[in-house]
């Protein structure tokens, strides 16, 4: 397995991140206000591919029921919010718990049962799914007819109530990345981080040597899910709406974890280019599509044809992800450090 | 000095009067002065919805041309899809505000127009709502939304009034009635308009129960077989065309023979359901609001949509959306600006005659009260015939004869 | 009352049993392959699409076009088998299901272009027939479509129990060093398999366009049934993919009927996981080493 962590990347490393970084904090006074949509997108995409990776990267479970994790902290945080006018950061600790717990239940299932591999994936699904159909029903938060929030002066910044501009809602977004990269750094390079480097090469072996393999397990499935929760309110109020179908949907979970998976499952940077690749790149057909729509051409679905060969030829050729071969031909890797 | 103003005479005094009075009645191209107005259409022009959506952009087809010979100005038209899905039609609102469009016009779903409306109020460009019939859209105290179609209790109103007169006019009266609702956005808002306001009707019939179905269902034969075993005499119905489709087989083949089916929706006058089913689709009375065929611009509409669709019936998502261009540029005439706030006010100023608009409408004319919202919109009572829908109710301006309780479908195929 | 229910367990029997065959396309590919076909329904629908084309061109009933479609998408599953899905044997199964779920998106973008977004189906003369026998009254179609379903299945369990070939298959699926030891030509195998899966998934689809109008975002649907048939009855299990699919079947007709209809999904995803957790192996399937 590939890591890398920013302490150890060399400085043509650092300077790149730093660039990008210095990129993205100048990009709202100097981008139009799509780009501006498109980047809240990528780091949407990269955010919620990050915590994802914990799960995935970090632990070695695969989770295609994320949007349910996603879906919690959304609809907690808006209730919270518009029926008793309680700030999205208080919303943001009960849709973790709550997520957290949810994530406990189905980790603990799993492992109880000894269910792995593709089989606990598609138990992930099922809980998903099993969310959509119940708040689908849910007369009381929308149910299937959504659920909104009151959209106020978009110019004024309310940062408490969550309420204001693009750009605000760019930095949160920009800092919640920053956050959850640091955090992920910080624990890869902890005792955790090796107790799931551990477990997730030879689960057998570190139970073996004594590690308690559930329990590491677990803390990764609770913190993946608290921290995708967290996504989930920031995305609610940017939206100002909730719709259980494409909230707690297969196609929300495979969203998450398209970026990561393209760009490098279990690396630290590999969300974040997958999510510069795969929104972009959307992004861009659709544009370059519509003048030919507005003449009348029905094109639907060429967009989404050329999506999806572009992610199999990704997948072809760079099955281990993109940022691991980009890595290697920045020279941006450690010399020594082979990959899996 | 020499003389450098001519006394008037009276031949001049006279000429400059005519000149007067002729601009005065020739042809007002005026506001040829006015940039054209860039207005975004949005509706599903993709996704399930498909095919309704499409229909609805063929009023945004016509109307620029319709409109600019009548002295309206200019309208360049920019389409936006929203693949059916509320979270892509914001998406698409702001992908066309960013490429310069001033007004918004949209969407028919209701869930996708909630999205694109708080897009609109957010981003301080008007949103011209053609077909949507959730409530609560209008309830916002949104400053920039105005909606020129009934709300789901004015809709249900409407049809209420509409089945006592199918009852008095056939002389049949059912007991009980079942409702099959889909479980959507608009659905949901049709299913409380109907809780509260069935009662106050004091309606001849019981709606015995209420069977909500999954909007992304692919077998309805369950839920028409509880509807069946309720025994109930009629069927309401709240659907798009597909679900249509599918639950119209299903009674079929179960062999339940209602005495009708009245829909308080889209769906069952589509185009793409009377195609699919043929006879079996006819005789659906649909509770909709409808284009009076008699008005002066309607007809200019249905020639024009003749000749560049031909034989393809007219149903109202097309009327309404070139009634909600008409109401786009007559807004932008009268405020000779394409300002956002321009715009907004005099769209909240907007007074068309009733002679002068498309749909049957209030009788009084296009005005909006204080929520952006016009009232007073009645249902028309549009019968499936000979696989076109035909208006049969009000007698007033019924094209054909209403037929209840409808035939068998043995009877029919 | 009763009445009601007794229709509604047989035609949710019926339809069960092509949800089985199309399950067993996909029990087959795993069970040799190991490969968790996540392009699973849009299979399917190409297959309905197939049939579609059968009949608007040539007149020919859907039941008559399962041989056409089979083979069709026998030789499509083959080519994909060995131009992609190869590469994906020893990739890890996030990969595996990238990769398919983006030739899904694929394959429904491409219906989507061909054919258009409108519900489609193949107006069939006995379409509305239904027989009344007794208290029953059931759908023509649904009858035979249930029919062709266990034929197929009855042939494609002849044909692993009786032929060399389908022999050489299952031990591929028991065994693989053990079938590579005895020389059986593990790779052209491997193809074959998931050809005679695409072949099983596109033969469903064309029985299944008896019942169910076609639109390319069906698949999804789909693709979750079948995964959630092929749990609860066991993978590799041929007679497991049938019966689950017929409980799956029943499940929603009743499930429907219990409570309210938009909640029917719910009793299905709740049985899988009582499988997966009770008993992971299926009801069929055999305890996995």
């Amino acid at each position: 397995m590939l890591r890398l962590s920013l302490a150890e990347i060399p400085p043509r490393g650092r300077l790149l991140l730093l660039l990008l970084l210095a990129a993205l904090l100048a990009a709202p006074f100097v981008v139009p206000h799509y780009v501006l949509s498109v980047l809240i997108i990528v780091l949407y995409v990269a955010y919620v591919g990050q915590t994802w990776n914990i799960m995935m990267g970090f632990a070695g479970l695969l989770s295609i029921g994320h949007s349910l994790y996603f879906g919690l902290g959304a609809y907690a945080s808006a209730t919270l919010f518009v029926k008793y006018g309680i700030s999205p950061w208080l919303g943001m600790i009960v849709g973790g718990v709550l997520a957290a717990s949810a994530g406990a239940f189905i980790g603990a299932l799993g492992f109880r049962f000894r269910i792995s591999g593709v089989y606990f994936a598609l138990l992930t699904i099922a809980f998903a799914e099993f969310a959509r159909i119940l708040f689908d029903n849910f007369a009381w938060i929308g149910g299937s007819a959504g659920y909104f929030i009151r959209v106020g002066d978009r110019d004024a910044v309310d940062l408490w109530h969550l309420r204001g501009t693009p750009v605000m809602f760019f930095y949160l977004w920009l800092g919640f990345n920053v956050a959850v990269l640091a955090l992920c750094r910080v624990l890869l390079t902890s005792r955790l981080g090796y107790f799931w480097l551990a477990i997730r090469e030879d689960q057998q072996a570190a139970e073996a040597l004594g590690i308690d393999t559930f329990r590491y397990k677990m803390i990764a499935v609770m913190l993946s899910a608290a921290l995708t929760a967290f996504g989930g309110v920031l995305y609610a109020f940017y939206n100002n709406n909730l719709f259980p179908a494409t909230t707690f949907s297969v196609a929300r979970s495979i969203e998450m974890l398209l970026g990561t998976t393209i760009g490098g499952v279990g690396t630290l940077l590999g969300p974040i280019v997958g999510a510069f690749i795969l929104t972009p790149l959307g992004e861009t057909l659709t544009v370059l599509l519509a003048p030919l729509q507005d003449r009348g051409l029905r094109l639907d679905g060429v967009k989404q044809i050329f999506y999806g060969l572009c992610v199999v030829a990704i997948v072809v050729f760079q099955r281990r992800g993109v940022w691991p071969y980009l890595a290697r031909k920045l020279k941006v890797e450690r010399g020594g450090e082979s990959a899996r | 000095m020499a003389k450098l103003h001519r006394p008037l005479s009276r031949r001049v005094v006279l000429a400059g009067a005519s000149a007067a009075v002729a601009a005065g009645i020739m042809p007002r191209r005026a506001h040829a002065a006015l940039a054209p107005l860039k207005v975004g259409v949005i509706h599903p022009t993709s996704g399930f919805m498909a095919m309704i959506g499409q229909i609805c952009n063929r009023g945004a087809v016509v109307a620029p041309a319709i409109l600019k010979d009548l002295g309206y100005p200019d309208l360049e038209i920019v389409y936006g899809d929203t693949e059916s899905n509320p979270d892509i039609a914001r998406a698409a609102g702001e992908r066309l505000i960013d490429g310069g469009a001033q007004i918004l016009v949209g969407a028919f779903d209701s869930g996708q127009t909630t999205t694109l409306a708080q897009t609109a109020e957010q981003r301080k460009i008007p949103l011209m709502i053609d077909i949507a019939g959730a409530p609560q859209i209008t309830e916002q105290g949104y400053q920039y939304v105005f909606r020129n179609f009934p709300r789901a209790p004015d809709i249900v109103g409407g049809a209420l009034n509409v089945h006592k007169l199918v009852f008095a006019a056939s002389g049949k009266t059912p007991s009980k009635v079942v409702c099959l609702y889909r479980n959507d956005t608009y659905g949901n808002a049709i299913k409380g308009a109907l809780d509260a306001m069935v009662p106050k009707f004091d309606m001849p019939y019981k709606i015995v129960e209420f069977i909500a179905y999954d909007p992304q269902s692919r077998d309805l034969s369950v839920e028409v077989a509880k509807a069946k075993a309720t025994d109930a005499e009629v069927v309401l119905a709240v659907s798009v065309a597909n679900d249509a489709i599918l639950l119209t087989r299903e009674m079929v083949k179960q062999r339940w023979e209602p005495w009708g089916v009245l829909s308080a929706g889209p769906g069952w006058y589509d185009q793409s359901y009377r195609k699919a089913l043929g006879k079996l689709g006819n005789y659906v009375i649909s509770t909709v609001p409808w284009h009076d065929p008699r008005k002066k611009l309607t007809q200019l509409m249905l020639q024009a949509l003749d000749k560049k669709y031909p034989g393809e019936a007219v149903d109202s998502s097309t009327a309404y959306v070139f009634e909600a261009l008409l109401i786009v540029a007559d807004a932008y005439k009268r405020a000779g600006s394409a300002a956002p706030q321009a715009l907004v006010e005099a769209l909240r100023a907007t007074n068309i005659p009733a002679s002068d608009s498309i749909t049957i409408g209030n009788g009084k004319g296009i005005f909006f009260d204080a929520k952006g919202q016009v009232n007073g919109i009645p249902m028309a009572g549009v019968q499936n015939q000979d696989g076109l829908p035909k208006v049969v109710l009000p007698l007033a301006s019924a094209e054909a004869n209403l037929v209840f309780p409808v035939p068998g479908w043995q009877a029919r195929v | 009352m009763l009445e009601v229910y007794l229709n509604q367990i047989a035609s949710g029997a019926l339809t069960g049993l092509v949800y089985g065959l199309a399950t067993l396309g996909l029990s087959v590919i795993f069970g040799v392959c190991r490969i968790i076909n996540f392009a699973h329904g849009e299979m399917m629908v190409v297959g309905m699409y197939l049939a579609l084309m059968a009949f608007r061109w040539f007149g020919l009933d859907p039941l008559l076009s399962v041989p056409l479609v089979g083979a069709i998408l026998f030789c499509c599953g083959y080519a994909l088998q060995g131009a992609l899905i190869n590469r994906l044997i020893d990739v890890p199964e996030h990969m595996q299901f990238i990769m398919l779920t983006a030739i899904a998106i694929v394959i429904v973008s491409a219906c989507l272009l061909i054919f258009g977004p409108d519900l489609q189906n193949a107006p069939l003369a006995y379409a509305y027939d239904s027989y009344a026998i007794g208290p029953f009254l059931i759908d023509k179609v649904r009858i035979l479509a249930g029919g062709a379903a266990l034929v197929v299945a009855g042939l494609l369990g002849a044909f692993f129990r009786w032929t060399y070939l389908g022999k050489s298959i299952r031990a591929c699926g028991d065994n693989l060093t053990g079938a590579r030891v005895i020389g059986l030509n593990v790779k052209q195998l491997f193809a074959f398999s998931f050809g005679l899966g695409a072949a099983c998934i596109g033969a469903a689809g064309c029985i299944l366009l008896l019942l169910v109008d076609v639109q390319p975002y069906l698949a999804t649907d789909y693709t979750l049934l079948a995964f959630v048939i092929v749990i609860v009855g066991g993978l590799g299990s041929l007679a497991g993919a049938l019966v689950s699919g017929v409980i799956i079947g029943v499940s929603e007709a009743l499930a429907g009927l219990l409570v309210q209809p938009s909640l029917k999904s719910v009793f299905s995803f709740g049985l899988l996981i009582l499988v997966l957790l009770l008993r992971p192996q299926g009801l069929f399937g055999r305890q996995q080493g």
